[in-house]
């Protein structure tokens, strides 16, 4: 049991982290404590060009040269500087958060045809399995991550989330169950652009990271949600797929439910599922994933998580419980529950 | 009539539990509550009479092991009111979500509009206690799951209704899923479950039941009575004798 919340103003206006705050701690009962987090696109509008490098550190005066040398092989740090955070008697800072605002020089990656984003996902995977006690833990443009172990609201006033805003907020309260909680393991997580939330467990976990290593990700947090963004960044990015169609992939229809479509959809659905069976995921889940341009809130195909829609004006709340959007949006429109395996979308300028 | 009113604005479940119980035992016969936003387990093995009107958006397990009392809802239910209740009545002016009614062995639950997925999951019945869940919208996938006793009666559009859902009465192996309109295709039945008309002795038995559902929330009961109906029952007395033992 988790508890997540993500809302994204499709006109584009910003919001504060205040109400996202308190949505969030409505939902402790979800959590136990040992892990919340928030992500917040539009965080950076001064460096909203450069990817966003977040890194924790066991120890900065041992593993931060190291990074910088890696950075340094690959492009130029324009700007850099200690995550700031406020003391907080519930909140042990046993990593230093750290952020670079980083630019990739592309003709380093000559034969790729996203050579910065290729850049940045090699950093990634190099740094998180190569130098101890260094974590990157986001690596977008103009997103922010920050999740630490703790309470939602304890976390939100660790990092003051109420000085920064943007379009799409996600936030998320763990209750783990399969691994320990710690800095690392708690959402949301990022690469790139994508970040994500999510309440459940993937059973599938060990094929589906079979998988996604073959494509050259390494899974170092610990925590099954990991491979969620790595497979939207394989599926959408690199392989073309649209959000709809990589939902599709995760989490497919039935075969007897594929038997019963016309021609065309059939032989759509039957492509995917063969071409993507080692991506699907089982198990009960909830989950929301944001990129730049959107989010999508998807469950699995039988419903063993909660998920619940609202709208109000520009903004599309999905969340784990109504009453969390209601304490973020008194004044709701629309209030739905997504059928299972059906994503919701909200799309910027939509 | 002594009437005892809280507000729960920014109240945490367990002082409000603490407030409803000490005036049940006072012998409140209303007790009104303003300004619920996602309180879990409100009135949670309350015992006793009276009636518990609820405004606002009353967290997940409603009600849970509840004995006696009439909960009234204005607004959406989370998961599961009517958890395991033993008996009394919970109205909501609203949806609900997933697993309503879950494990429910006595008592009516009314749902004027949708539930989730599982609605009156493993429901049960024992000798007089007899559990009712009825809705009056739309239902999703695995209504009646592992059903063991009990009714639901599902009122809402047939057009709505069909169709789409899997897994109706999977697993079930007593009680009965009554649902408004014709025969479901029979996919939509899950493993264990058979339909079949409604009888005239079961139409019967749901009509007094339509009656108070309309009556609770103003609605006009004669086209509920004079659709037809479908019952889903287990295929067998015994439906899953062979499933883990072998004779």
């Amino acid at each position: 049991m988790c508890g997540i919340i993500a809302v994204i103003d499709r006109a584009g206006c910003p919001m504060d982290g205040t109400k996202i705050r308190s949505a969030l701690s409505m939902m402790d009962e979800r959590g136990s404590g040992e892990g919340a987090g928030y992500a917040v696109y539009g965080a950076f509008p001064e460096f909203a060009d450069y990817y966003a490098i977040h890194v924790f550190f066991d120890a900065v005066h041992e593993s931060k040269a190291a990074v910088d040398r890696e950075l340094g092989n690959w492009g130029t740090v324009v700007h850099e500087e200690e995550v700031p955070t406020y003391e907080n008697r519930n909140i042990r800072k046993v990593h230093t958060p750290w952020r670079y605002f980083f630019k990739p020089d592309p003709s380093l990656m000559p034969r790729s045809e996203t050579p910065e984003d290729d850049i940045v996902m090699h950093l990634v995977m190099k740094i998180n399995t190569t130098i101890p006690g260094a974590l990157v833990y986001a690596s977008g443009k103009n997103v922010a991550i920050f999740k630490a172990s703790g309470w939602p609201e304890d976390v939100a006033d660790f990092y003051r989330i109420q000085d920064y805003s943007g379009y799409i907020w996600l936030a998320h309260n763990r209750y783990p169950t399969n691994t320990p909680g710690w800095w690392g393991g708690a959402h949301p997580f990022n690469l790139l652009g994508w970040s994500v939330v999510h309440n459940g467990e993937i059973t599938s976990y060990g094929t589906n990271r079979r998988f996604i290593e073959s494509y050259g990700y390494r899974c170092t947090m610990y925590t099954d949600t990991e491979v969620v963004a790595y497979l939207f960044d394989l599926l959408v990015r690199r392989h073309g797929l649209s959000p709809e169609m990589a939902v599709k992939a995760l989490a497919p229809p039935f075969w007897d439910d594929i038997d019963r479509m016309d021609k065309k959809e059939r032989t759509l659905y039957t492509a995917i599922r063969l071409a993507y069976g080692s991506a699907m995921m089982n198990g009960p889940f909830a989950i929301v994933v944001a990129q730049r341009d959107g989010i999508v809130g998807f469950t699995d195909r039988i419903k063993l998580r909660p998920l619940v829609c609202g709208t109000a004006g520009s903004r599309l709340y999905i969340s784990s419980e109504e009453a969390a959007i209601r304490t973020m949006e008194p004044g709701l429109e629309e209030v739905f529950m997504p059928r299972a395996g059906e994503p919701v979308i909200g799309r910027l300028g939509k | 009539m002594t009437r005892v009113t809280i507000d729960a604005a920014g109240m945490h479940y367990t002082p409000l539990n603490r407030r409803i119980r000490e005036a049940i035992g006072a012998g409140a016969d209303e007790i009104v509550i303003t300004g619920v936003m996602g309180q879990r387990f409100i009135a949670d093995g309350v015992r006793g009479r009276g009636t518990i009107i609820i405004h606002g958006i009353p967290g997940g397990d409603l009600g849970m092991f509840m004995s006696g009392p009439t909960c009234i809802v204005y607004g959406n239910c989370d998961h599961a009111p009517g958890n395991t209740m033993d008996s009394g009545t919970i109205i909501i002016h609203g949806s609900a979500g997933d697993a309503v009614a879950h494990s429910m062995r006595g008592g009516r639950v009314f749902v004027r509009d949708n539930i989730g997925y599982r609605g009156g999951i493993h429901m049960k019945q024992y000798q007089d206690k007899c559990p009712v869940l009825v809705i009056g919208g739309e239902f999703r996938s695995f209504l009646g799951e592992y059903m063991a006793g009990g009714l639901i009666l599902a009122l809402g559009d047939p057009g709505k209704n069909s169709g789409r859902e899997r897994g109706i009465g999977s697993g079930i192996h007593g009680g009965r899923i009554i649902i408004r309109g014709g025969p479901l295709d029979d996919r939509c039945l899950g493993v264990g479950a058979t339909q079949r008309p409604l009888s005239g002795e079961g139409y019967r038995q749901i009509q007094p039941i339509i009656r108070e559902f309309a009556d609770v929330f103003s609605l006009d009961p004669d086209p509920l009575l004079r659709d037809r109906y479908t019952e889903i029952v287990p295929s067998s007395s015994r439906p899953f004798a062979n499933k883990y033992t072998w004779e």
